[in-house]
């Protein structure tokens, strides 16, 4: 191939394409010595993203002229661009099908595996498929994801084969299914408004949490949200009103409202089922954070394998800033606030609240040591209140019942409901909303789980399997914890006895080694260790030694690991293990931390 | 980097116990600080005095008392009252662990003796994770002849990343790509150094603490299997190209200088040098090794060069 440079000049097509992203070049710059330059850097993600739709990769003149333009150092472009699954900087096919091949699609009946069904595929065509880790559809198992770029660029989801996802371009994905026991308080509108008109909204109850807050005044609602109990559903259980607290007594006055829509833990898709449904509700509850909290400015990062939900996000904060409910005098009240969308690129670890700030701040993705917390130094360097889509959901729920009525549902330390994302062998597989304190064989049950044997895995894959003798467990941040398990983001995915278990911990297992940042070494080299160690105990060449290295593997991710992800990356496996659910393998005495 | 000059109020101490033992430290000191006013080792390897924690390699961990997890002495400030031990079973355990996993990834047989020794000290064994395990492969990047890139040692520590970035150079020249275990330094699409940003100042060299970063001369010396550490010395300088006056340091083999650095505490540099100091050997035909700075012959020294 002949060579080409980023100081080369981009075709006209790039060149559209960037003047629409990033404007033009400012003529002081020097391609050839670009340093880092103020305030722009923040583009880089969404004109990367412009790239590859419009052109369907990034290539070395494009790359250069976008990092002259940004003065942005090419080489941490570069950096940025391979970090994302949903960037190439190699020229490919147009259109790429992301075939799931995670732990709740591979255990269903009309799977395939991704190659195969590349192979089905009418040859010749400029059609590419990837496997891919959980799309966040697992309602709709197999699921497929189609990233086409060029004139036509469009994204959508689908499911089957891959020729039925080609064929269904831009058709309505089939409504999710959604069942509440108890108070649907935060699954009540969806199916039921239209997610595109604000008026419907308000028709349901909408904007009405937003009116209180605003007569009520800050404190008032900061001390209602601590009171209520809420806290947050993003995996960690952080208390949200301590959280807001922090930043609203910050000495800093420039702050932030995130709202955490990366939603990319295995087996769960519940954030992805709220934005779709009820998009007005997180337009609401972030504007509702940033009276409390005192931030101007508000960002949704949603994941990129999630485009109804960004065009829904993305529309009702259009609608709501043409009806003054956002903008610079929201709702007449003098608040000046508004929210903007950017789109992740396919990377499981912007879901840690740090790493998103890096890659919304146009860096790559890699989480931050803590301390300092976000509340302190968060986006931007910036006091921030970061919060998952399901908790800020819960926002508008208690300004509109009170802190009181919020917390007589549910126990004292999980007060509220709580929405499972449920999917695997199960025959109703869906969103559930129910009450803190249910049982996990209650829930089960709705969603038409297989009776004896099988597993659960809760928490997704950074999350734990079930022993099958203990599904009595009360779904309950504190039982949970006391059981030695995780809620965690709130997924549950079953395995009827078919399924082989071992197969579905050796997808953790190259799910974590795919997914590290690589910063870290405990990570970055311990979760290929893992994998190669599940390998070998799964294809009968096991060392002596490897009960103990798994052990010896989780103690060191989960003790000197910088972030979440290598702190969990070995608790599937470890519980798996400790159950005996890997056929082969010696049941484990270990307690699963390695200590 | 020069100590700030304290302003306002003097800072305050703060107590803590390390092993046992009381230990006062300045307020916004590290763990690592305190550990080192008291003689007490804590290995590091992605830790420079000269630059601002990455914390990336872990090897530095310790207990502290009431956290879930270890946390890094590198960066880790104390706070009033913490219980920190450094030397934990727990401690060992992890320590070990991180040094075994690099080893077991990389080649490590160049790397800084310390980093030996601490391989030594905690028992890692790389080949228990069998003789099958991923490892980083890349090719020798050897574009001209200043100096050799050889990713196969790369424990990816960020020290180059900085130093050509923020910490030192400001040029950005290499940045990490790609993720996870293949994670790589690399320019822009992995161009060679002559078309990427690069201006040649040898600082990425001056603190690759693994032998991955290499001037080329020396390459083709250890190479060659000519390496000698016998037959070579070490000269203090100054550089004579410009007014700056930075330190350097001549490392000369038989008459040939194969590497040039400068002292990491050395108050003009902090170790970091232009392409004129670090290279200009190579066209000042001058600067004959063995008969360096006749004005000052007892910088001459013998060489600690690693092995
Ligand atoms: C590897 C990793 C991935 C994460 N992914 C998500 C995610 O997709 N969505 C989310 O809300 N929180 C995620 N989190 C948790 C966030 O770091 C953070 O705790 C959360 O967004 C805070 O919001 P909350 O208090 O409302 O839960 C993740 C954490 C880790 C370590
Ligand atoms: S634990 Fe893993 S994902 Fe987290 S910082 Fe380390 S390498 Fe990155
Ligand atoms: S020689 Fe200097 S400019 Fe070139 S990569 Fe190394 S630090 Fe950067
Ligand atoms: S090349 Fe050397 S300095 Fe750079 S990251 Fe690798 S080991 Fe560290
Ligand atoms: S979409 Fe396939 S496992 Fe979630
Ligand atoms: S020396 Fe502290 S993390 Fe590397």
């Amino acid at each position: 191939m002949e060579s080409r440079s980023s100081l080369d000049a981009p075709t006209p097509a790039e060149v559209r394409v960037l003047d629409a992203a990033v404007g033009l070049r400012h003529d002081t710059v020097d391609a050839r010595v670009i340093r880092r330059g103020p305030d722009r850097r923040h583009l880089l993600l969404p004109a990367l993203h412009a790239l590859q739709d419009g052109v369907g990769w990034i290539s070395p003149e494009a790359l250069g002229e976008l990092c002259a333009r940004l003065e942005v150092p090419r080489a941490e472009a570069f950096g940025v661009a391979t970090f994302y699954a949903l960037l190439r900087t190699e020229a490919g096919p147009a259109t790429v099908v992301h075939a799931c091949d995670d732990i709740a699609c591979r255990v269903h009946p009309d799977y395939r595996d991704p190659a195969a069904a590349h192979a089905a595929h009418a040859a010749g065509e400029s059609v590419g498929v990837h496997p891919s880790p959980c799309l966040g559809q697992c309602d709709r198992a197999p699921a497929l994801f189609v990233q086409r770029s060029g004139a036509e660029a469009a994204r959508w989801r689908a499911v089957g084969s891959v020729a039925d996802a080609l064929a269904t371009a831009g058709t309505e994905p089939a409504s999710p299914r959604v069942l509440a026991a108890g108070p649907a308080w935060l699954t009540g509108r969806i199916g039921v408004v239209d997610p595109a008109s604000l008026e419907d909204y308000r028709a349901h109850g909408g904007y009405g949490a937003l009116r209180t807050a605003l007569a009520v005044g800050p404190d008032a609602v900061l001390r209602e949200i601590a009171d209520s109990g809420l806290r947050g559903r993003g995996g960690a259980a952080f208390p949200t009103g301590v959280k807001w607290r922090a930043v609203a007594a910050s000495a800093r006055r420039e702050r932030y409202v995130v709202c955490n829509a990366d939603e990319s833990e295995p087996g769960t898709f519940k954030d992805r089922v709220l934005m779709e449904g009820d998009p007005y509700a997180l337009v609401e509850s972030m504007t509702i954070a940033a009276a409390a909290v005192g931030a101007t400015r508000g960002y949704v990062y949603i994941r990129g394998e999630y485009p109804e939900a960004e065009e829904r996000v993305a529309h009702a904060i259009d609608r709501a800033r043409h009806r003054g409910l956002l903008g610079s005098d929201v709702a007449g009240s003098g608040l000046d606030f508004d929210i903007e969308v950017r789109r992740g690129a396919g990377a499981y670890i912007c879901g840690e609240e740090t790493a998103l700030f890096n890659s919304l701040e146009g860096y790559r993705g890699e989480p931050r040591s803590k301390p300092p917390f976000p509340t302190e130094a968060g986006l931007f360097g910036r006091p921030t209140v970061v919060n998952n889509v399901e908790t800020l959901h819960n926002v508008t729920v208690i300004l509109n019942a009170g802190a009181e009525a919020f917390r007589r549902v549910g126990t004292a330390e999980s007060p509220g409901t709580k929405l499972f994302s449920i999917a695997g062998s199960v025959a109703n597989p869906g969103v559930y909303e129910v009450p803190f304190g249910t049982r996990l064989d209650e829930l089960l049950a709705l969603a038409g789980a297989p009776g004896a044997g099988g597993a659960v895995l809760l928490g997704g894959a950074a999350g734990m399997f079930v022993s099958p003798d203990a599904t009595d467990l009360p779904l309950t941040f504190e039982d949970s914890r006391m059981a030695g398990l995780t809620l965690g983001s709130g997924s549950v995915t079953v395995f009827d006895r078919s399924v082989d278990i071992g197969d579905i911990v050796e997808r953790i297992t190259s799910f974590f080694r795919d997914e590290s940042c690589g910063q870290c070494v405990p990570c970055r080299v311990g979760t290929v260790r893992q994998h190669e160690t599940i390998v070998r105990l799964r294809n009968g060449s096991a060392l002596p030694d490897d009960g103990e290295l798994l052990e010896d593997l989780a103690g060191v991710m989960g003790d000197a690991s910088i972030c979440g992800l290598g702190h969990t990356a070995a608790s599937a496996v470890t519980s798996a293990l400790r159950l005996g659910l890997i056929a082969g393998a010696p049941a484990s005495s270990g307690n699963g931390t390695g200590r | 980097m020069s100590t700030p000059v304290p302003v306002g109020l003097p800072r305050r101490k703060v107590d803590v116990q390390v092993n046992g033992v009381e230990r006062s430290a300045p307020e916004g000191a590290t763990i690592l600080d305190v550990c080192q006013a008291a003689g007490l080792e804590v290995p590091t390897i992605c830790w420079a005095p000269t630059i601002t924690p990455v914390n990336a390699c872990r090897v530095c961990v310790v207990e502290l008392e009431g956290a879930r997890t270890l946390v890094p002495a590198c960066s880790r400030r104390v706070t009033e009252g913490m219980v920190i031990s450094t030397d934990s079973e727990r401690v060992r355990a992890s320590r070990r662990m991180v040094l075994e996993l690099l080893a077991s990834s990389v080649d490590l047989s160049r790397a800084e003796a310390d980093i030996l020794r601490w391989l030594e000290e905690y028992g890692a064994d790389p080949q228990r994770h069998g003789a099958d395990r991923a490892r980083v492969s890349e090719p020798v990047r050897r574009h001209d002849e200043l100096y050799v890139r050889d990713y196969d040692r790369c424990v990816l520590c960020y020290k180059c990343v900085d130093a050509c970035g923020t910490e030192a150079q400001h040029t950005f020249a290499i940045a990490v790509a790609g993720r996870g275990f293949e994670a790589r330094i690399s320019t822009e699409f992995d161009v060679e150094l002559p078309e990427s940003a690069c201006v040649y100042c040898g600082n990425c060299i001056g603190v690759c603490p693994t032998g991955a970063l290499i001037f080329t001369r020396e390459f083709d010396l250890r190479r060659s299997g000519q390496f000698d550490p016998g037959a070579q010395a070490v000269t203090t300088t100054v550089c004579p190209y410009c007014g700056v006056g930075c330190n350097l340091e001549l490392h000369t083999q038989d008459d040939q200088i194969f590497r040039v650095t400068s002292p990491a505490d050395h108050e003009v540099t902090s170790g970091h040098l232009c392409i004129k100091g670090r290279f200009g050997f190579e066209y000042a035909g001058g600067a004959r090794p063995g008969r360096p700075d006749t004005s000052n012959p007892e910088t001459i020294r013998d060489a600690d060069a690693p092995a």
